[in-house]
């Protein structure tokens, strides 16, 4: 799960983190405000707006300004708010629609009166897959894209590793200090910078912190001017006060209509809904698509038991999608009986009424062939099949 | 001979009284798998299923002889049974639950890895050696006795390839359902030497998914040391980037996770890479009768 950069903030700051302060405003009336009390909070006219969207990248699409007065923060809050804002990273990147800005971030700005003095760093926290522990991966070249920092100057992109069992290590707060060239106040910043966020990491079950950049401004104070924060999903159980920051806003309308159902749905590009148990088979399952010439509509996992309520639910979810030409339900029945689960398709089939799109079942395991009796016997539109061939095969005929 | 698991085995059942570790034991114990009893903490001294329930995985090791465990208990406490199972004494555990919070599985394993003990899984289907045990929750007739390993990420999948392998006229030495966890226990590597040292095993399937680097490190060791045919199948050719995929682990975060980048490295390493899941059991054959 994201959460925005002022949610982000929020947590790193109960961890004492330092960060670039800021309110949260949702119209213009409010983020005018914010930069009244900004501007005299720092006493300093140099504010920033930031937009609040969960994707990198926005000062590329117009999505971040500084103003240095009331009327500008008006102006550019104005603007921003409301605007559907193109990032490289919202879906179909600068040459795609965008997404709609609901939320500005009003900040103080962390490289006045001293910009020359600032130095921008990269500090990210995540879990090594290879290694099993988790690492502080860090940077002087601050502010740029990090994957083309280790592409270009791999030497210029370090490494901490934390060992599981002690923890985050005096030797290697200093070590990350020393090798981001830093002395004096600074120095002692960023040792106390790091470990709380690692501590911040750990208390939130914490996927990924990527605070970009990370600031020591002029007067030797180190603080995170943007962070990107992703949590664990199988950890939020034990922090409700941080799954309730999800914004449903940010997320498409389906797939959380389809976590409310408890179905594990992602939404694709495609022509061909697909519904499988299983996530290894369902990925197949989208691949197959492909290799019979169509293009997967999406992932979705209905789970083991596979019951007609499931079955209906993921029809209805499938059905919302108006680019899906035909549906490919793959089960593989082991423990649950695939004559249950063809009944179920049968049910839910009839439940929902004029579906208009070719479906192929694909039943294999326990009383596969009662099962594809079954469906045959339904008079219903459907196609069965028991083998993955057969079923590719259909889904090609089906197409062409 | 076969891995892991076989008729020798003494395998009790971690949340045995709970609903699914009840369910899974009865189908296991159907199956004619060893089941020497269960641990649930707080109801030691009774019985469940016929069988003796321990309040400790020690318990049961000292008491009920026990060398191999299979874990049913809910995600918040999954990966304090993994340690507690490790600390025991058992040789090898089974972690079927899925939702482990990725923080829990990195003590985890680091507390297990200088202890004499596998792990398989979390988030996995379980190992089966076909007329021997079923630890796992997969079905047990699809799997016909044999002389071809499976190692995969996947459950339902796998059963799909040991029914394309039964079909094609083959059957199965072991099945590892590995997990599709960002931390496991075993690793495709791990598990396909196994495979590779087991004489009773004559070609390996090797499935696997998008995300991480198992396969390409499985690749390597087959390249270098692989002395049987295998017949590889990455999941999630046409998975975008940066989505999660269902299992925790199955996420394409750069380059070399891609399902077409871990397919060329297999390749290139002398794997029988298909590139659709349903020619799994007809590239077996075909590989087979070299």
């Amino acid at each position: 799960m994201n959460l925005h950069e002022y949610q982000g903030k929020e947590l790193l700051k109960s961890y004492g983190v330092a960060i670039q302060e800021g309110i949260v405003a949702t119209t213009i009336e409010d983020a005018v405000a914010a930069y009244d009390n900004i501007s005299a909070r720092t006493n300093n006219k140099f504010v920033v707006i930031k937009a609040q969207i969960h994707a990198g990248g926005r000062g590329k699409g117009g999505g971040v300004k500084v103003v240095k007065s009331v009327d500008e923060a008006k102006e550019k809050a104005g603007q921003i708010l409301g605007m559907m804002l193109k990032t490289p990273q919202t879906p179909g990147g600068m040459d795609g629609e965008g997404k709609l800005v609901r939320k500005v971030l009003v900040a103080e700005d962390s490289y006045v009166p001293s910009f020359d003095a600032c130095k921008e760093f990269y500090v990210s926290v995540l879990m090594d897959r290879e290694k099993k522990c988790n690492v502080i991966i860090y940077s002087t070249e601050g502010g740029m894209d990090i994957e083309k920092v280790a592409e270009e100057t791999p030497e210029l992109v370090h490494k901490e590793w934390i060992d599981p069992e002690l923890g985050l290590q005096g030797f290697q707060t200093r070590k990350i200090a020393f090798n981001l060239g830093l002395s004096g106040k600074a120095f002692k910043a960023m040792e106390l910078f790091i470990r709380q966020l690692y501590k911040a990491f750990l208390g939130s079950d914490a996927a990924l912190f990527e605070i970009n950049p990370c600031l020591v401004t002029g007067d030797e104070r180190v603080v995170a001017v943007d962070c990107k924060v992703t949590l664990d999903e199988n950890g939020l159980y034990r922090h409700p006060d941080l799954e309730a920051l999800r914004d449903t806003d940010e997320e498409d309308a389906t797939e959380v209509e389809a976590r409310n159902f408890d179905l594990n749905y992602v939404k694709l590009d495609g022509n061909v809904g697909c519904m499988v148990n299983g996530a290894g088979l369902a990925m197949a399952t989208m691949d197959i698509i492909k290799l019979s010439g169509g293009e997967p509509a999406n992932f979705l996992d209905v789970g083991g038991t596979a019951n007609a309520e499931r079955v209906e639910n993921a029809f209805r979810i499938i059905l919302k999608d108006p680019n899906v030409k035909a549906i490919l339900i793959n089960i593989f029945g082991g423990i649950v009986r695939c004559d249950r689960v063809a009944q179920g398709v049968i049910d839910a089939y009839k439940n929902i009424g004029n579906i208009n799109v070719p479906i192929i079942v694909r039943l294999q395991g326990t009383n596969a062939d009662i099962a594809k009796k079954m469906i045959d016997d339904s008079g219903l539109k459907v196609l069965s099949a028991i083998e993955l061939q057969e079923a590719a095969d259909r889904v090609k005929a089906v197409l062409s | 001979m076969s891995v892991l698991v076989n008729k020798n085995s003494r395998i009790i059942v971690q949340g045995f009284t709970g609903k699914e570790g009840t369910f899974h034991a009865e189908q296991m114990i159907a199956y004619g798998t060893p089941v020497v009893g269960g641990v649930t903490p707080g109801k030691g001294g009774t019985s469940h299923l016929g069988l003796p329930v321990y309040n400790t995985v020690s318990d049961a090791v000292q008491k009920g002889a026990a060398d191999t465990s299979i874990i049913f208990v809910p995600p918040a406490f999954a990966a304090d049974a993994i340690m507690e199972a490790a600390e025991a004494g058992i040789k090898v555990i089974v972690c079927i639950t899925e939702g482990i919070p990725v923080q829990d599985m990195v003590k985890a394993k680091a507390y297990i890895e200088d202890k004499d003990v596998v792990l398989i899984g979390p988030n996995c289907p379980g190992v089966i050696t076909p007329d021997e045990a079923k630890v796992g929750i997969m079905p047990g007739f699809v799997f016909k006795k044999g002389r071809i390993g499976i190692v995969s990420k996947s459950g339902t999948l796998t059963y799909e390839a040991a029914d394309q392998v039964v079909k094609a006229g083959f059957g199965i030495s072991t099945a590892i359902g590995i997990g599709g966890d960002p931390i496991i226990g075993t690793t495709t590597k791990e598990a396909v030497q196994m495979l590779m040292n087991d004489p009773e095993t004559d070609a390996i399937i090797m499935i696997g998914e998008i995300g991480g680097n198992l396969e390409a490190r499985a690749a390597e060791y087959i390249k270098e040391h692989g002395t049987k045919p295998v017949v590889g199948f990455i999941a999630g050719q046409t998975a975008p980037a940066g989505r999660k995929m269902g299992h925790a682990g199955a996420i394409v975060g750069g380059h070399d996770d891609t399902a077409a980048a871990k397919m060329k490295i297999m390749a290139a390493c002398g794997i029988h890479v298909v590139n659709s899941p349903a020619q799994i059991g007809s590239t077996l054959a075909g590989v087979m009768k070299k």
